[in-house]
């Protein structure tokens, strides 16, 4: 199908095959490498804000000189400039880092190759995706620069105080709007690629698990985000326009009345706002659970168990995700009947994250696994998330949250999912399909020089937070609660925070010279399918050439068929018709060589 | 030759080719971009302590005059596509372009309509009924103008596809008319919602 053609191509400019590029694998790429970056620019702000938290209104040695005097005279750092790298942080690595490298790159470069399509469906809407991603991540840096600094808001960006914030708020705004057409773009096409573009023989039922979470993923991000638009629309209306959408009558700032028109909603943009931002939470969560699924089921040598309540599971969990919004919003007043209504479907919504989980967990059971840097990250992945998730039932019970609500508790149980949950299942990504994309493994020594101390910094950050949120401790405060009585006790947990922060940077170092380093260094694949896999994306040249596959790919069974009974090899790849029986002879030779 | 397979014809399990699809998750996700901006006119509405009647304050019979104009341009989009299936392509350009006619009717009514509310001073900021008025049908114009643009280019500069892959064309001009419907739907609820209600 491709081979023949591929050879008729003519070798594309360098701009074409590397900027401008069309192909699924590069675009791919591109999403990987600039959302790395964003990952790491974002985890840079926070660096800088645990300085202040663990050691309020301090000079910041050595670096502290180099932000000027508008956002750190003398290396102390302003609040308003903390602000603006608390509402950057978070919108960054949701926006920018997480969201673009689960979808954007994962899902670009492995869905074409996992259901055996030659590229996307749409692949210059594809570049435009990548394109407008580019454009607003710009915007979004960019904002620092504008005078009165980024938006500083919150990544939540409340009104009223986004719509009266300096003009870095406008830019957040179009940098967002960027954002969404460019999640748009991709959701259609990862969806129309699954649905059209799957392989003879590949039925739904015998999609890796992985594809499964990135076609429910593109489903909330087609429908979720909308309705953030129109919201940023409307904020963008009361900044610019002068309306008064999210402007209640009567406020007054620093001393002097408004002169807005009011009659607006300030909880419209809270419903507006985690109308989308709820199903986002699971569309960080669900690309990683695909991953893991992948890189465990390839590492305990048999089939996952309970496929199918899985992708029940998760298809359940996209839809109810649409109708828990609400509890981010216990706080706000909406009246009893809504908060218990939010509440009981927020502990409905538990019980698919919990039945995933728990497959995984007893896939483990009587595994021969297999120890690599993947495989690691991919454990630790599963009671991590555990953790956080665990930890979000008192947040969705509304009495409890009422004393747990906007807490450090708050940022442990997210970050539990995110950071040690997600990001270490996109590690894991990284660490499995490297080989197809470029040929080459990533060495298993940085690997785990890479993964001991992540995981164990990761740990050492987040768990104090529970703690001080338990003692009630906010989470936005500038001097990290110092100016609090109640806060005294535990103020000790935010120097350990901060220094485990920083050793977590460090830890990063080895996978960045890792992830050069091994492009031209790294240990050459023996073969096409160096892990012993079984679905169909290693049934393509190491890396993939245009067009993908060398002959039409057939889908002769299921993704996880590894130790067939009866069986020579211990995985029966999807894309092989007939697979080789074990003999009579070369079991009794194995028995005399016990 | 196509790499990518159904780009015209349609997958036998799906019943559809690529971009039909492709629009209808589009038009999904459009129906939450203004499904969330009705919800906003709901609650905003419920909150107000008064709000004016529509009829009261904007022009009803122009508002309807532009509705009719719109349902026509919807209709004529259909028979574009139906000259296109019957091979006749002299009656797709004359219906094609009544379509584009039509849109641009509405867009110089919808000006009109616009000015004389700008000459009395009245903008967005006025209160929460004009800026949700301003804001919905700003959104819904920016629609038709890139509906316009697209149906522009499918009558000019496009329908050269024609002589080479005319399936291919005629898929073209059934995905911009779903687009075109889409957009028309929005009015047709647009236009009770602000002028009657």
């Amino acid at each position: 199908m491709s081979q023949s053609n591929h050879d008729h191509h003519p070798e594309l400019p360098f701009w074409q095959k590397y900027i401008f590029s069309v192909d699924h694998k590069v675009i791919g790429i591109q999403y990987g490498i600039t959302s790395l970056f964003f990952l790491l620019f974002g985890f840079c702000l926070i660096m800088l804000m645990r300085w202040q938290l663990a050691y309020p209104e301090q000079a910041l040695p050595v670096i502290g000189g180099l932000f000027g005097d508008a956002r750190m005279p003398g290396g102390v750092m302003l609040p308003e400039f903390y602000n603006e790298l608390g509402a950057m942080h978070g919108t960054i690595m949701v926006f920018l880092g997480v969201v673009p490298l689960a979808v954007g790159a994962f899902g670009n470069y492995v869905v074409p190759l996992q259901v055996g399509a030659p590229d996307m469906a749409f692949p210059k809407l594809n570049m435009a995706s990548y394109w407008l991603y580019f454009i607003g991540g710009v915007i979004m840096l960019f904002s620092f620069f504008l005078p009165g600094g980024a938006a500083s808001s919150g990544w939540t960006a409340y009104a009223p105080l986004s719509v009266i914030a300096p003009i870095g708020q406008t830019f957040w705004l179009i940098g967002m709007s960027f954002l969404i057409q460019s999640s748009l773009l991709g959701s259609v096409n990862i969806i129309v690629t699954i649905f059209q573009l799957r392989a003879k023989g590949l039925t739904f039922m015998r999609l890796p698990f992985f594809v499964w979470s990135q076609l429910i993923t593109s489903f909330l991000l087609l429908l979720a985000f909308p309705p953030l638009f129109a919201a940023s629309i409307l904020q963008l209306m009361d900044r610019v326009a002068g309306t008064s959408f999210f402007m209640p009558s009567g406020l007054v700032v620093s001393g002097a009345p408004l002169e807005v028109s009011g009659g607006g909603s300030v909880l419209l943009w809270q419903h507006l706002f985690w109308f989308l931002a709820h199903p986002e939470v699971y569309v960080l969560i669900l690309p990683a659970l695909g991953i893991v699924a992948e890189v465990v089921a390839n590492n305990i040598r048999k089939p996952l168990w309970g496929y199918k309540s899985m992708v029940y599971s998760i298809i359940f969990l996209g839809f109810m995700s649409f109708i828990v919004w609400a509890h981010h919003m216990f706080l706000t007043g909406m009246g009893t009947a809504i908060s218990a209504f939010f509440q009981a479907t927020t502990m409905i919504i538990s019980i698919p994250s919990i039945v995933v989980l728990t497959a995984l967990m007893i896939s483990l059971w009587g595994g021969s696994i297999r120890f690599n840097t993947r495989m690691l990250f991919a454990l630790a992945f599963l009671p991590m998330f555990g953790i956080g998730g665990l930890t979000g039932l008192p947040l969705g019970l509304a009495a409890s949250d009422i004393h747990l609500h906007d807490t450090y508790y708050v940022i442990g149980h997210f970050h539990y999912v995110v950071a040690p949950g997600t990001i270490f299942a996109m590690f894991a990504g990284i660490y499995h399909w490297y080989p197809k994309a470029t040929g080459r493994k990533m060495s298993e020594l940085l690997g785990q020089l890479h993964f001991w101390p992540s995981f164990i910094a990761m740990n050492f950050i987040f768990m104090p937070m529970f703690i001080m949120g338990l003692a009630g401790v906010s989470r936005r405060l500038y001097d990290g609660g110092a100016g609090y009585a109640h806060a005294q006790d535990v103020l000790q947990l935010n120097i350990t925070s901060s220094w485990a922060a920083w050793a977590l940077g460090l830890a990063q170092i080895p996978f960045i010279i890792n992830f050069f380093w091994s492009i031209k260094n790294g240990k050459k694949v023996e073969n096409d399918n160096p892990w012993d896999c079984t679905t169909i994306e290693w049934d393509t040249p190491s890396p993939p050439g245009h067009g993908n596959f060398l002959k039409e790919p057939v889908v002769y069974r299921g993704p996880y068929e590894y130790s067939v009974p009866g069986a020579k090899s211990d995985y029966s790849p999807q894309f092989v018709e007939e697979i080789e029986l074990e003999t009579p002879e070369s079991k009794t030779s194995e028995q005399e060589a016990v | 030759m196509e790499m990518i397979p159904y780009t015209v014809e349609a997958r036998k399990d799906t019943g559809l080719y690529n971009a039909k699809l492709g629009i209808w998750l589009f038009l999904a996700s459009e129906v939450m971009l203004f499904g969330g901006l009705f919800s906003s006119y709901i609650l905003l509405r419920l909150g107000a302590p008064v709000w004016p009647h529509g009829k009261d304050v904007l022009n009803v019979p122009l508002g309807t005059f532009n509705t009719m104009v719109l349902i026509s341009s919807s209709v004529t989009m259909v028979l574009a596509w139906v000259a296109l299936k019957q091979k006749n392509f002299p009656k797709f350009k004359a219906t094609l372009g009544l379509t584009i006619l039509c849109s641009l009717l509405f867009m110089v009514v919808k000006g009109f309509e616009y000015g004389a509310k700008f000459s009395h001073g009245i903008f967005p900021r006025e209160n929460t009924y004009y800026a949700i008025y301003y804001t919905l049908t700003g959104l819904h114009a920016l629609h038709i103008i890139g509906g316009v643009v697209v149906l522009a280019y499918f009558w000019g500069p496009g329908s050269k596809m024609w002589l080479t892959q005319p399936e291919r064309f005629t898929n073209r001009i059934e995905v911009v008319g779903l687009y075109w419907h889409f957009v028309d739907l929005v009015w047709i609820f647009l236009f009770p919602v602000l002028y009657l209600l």
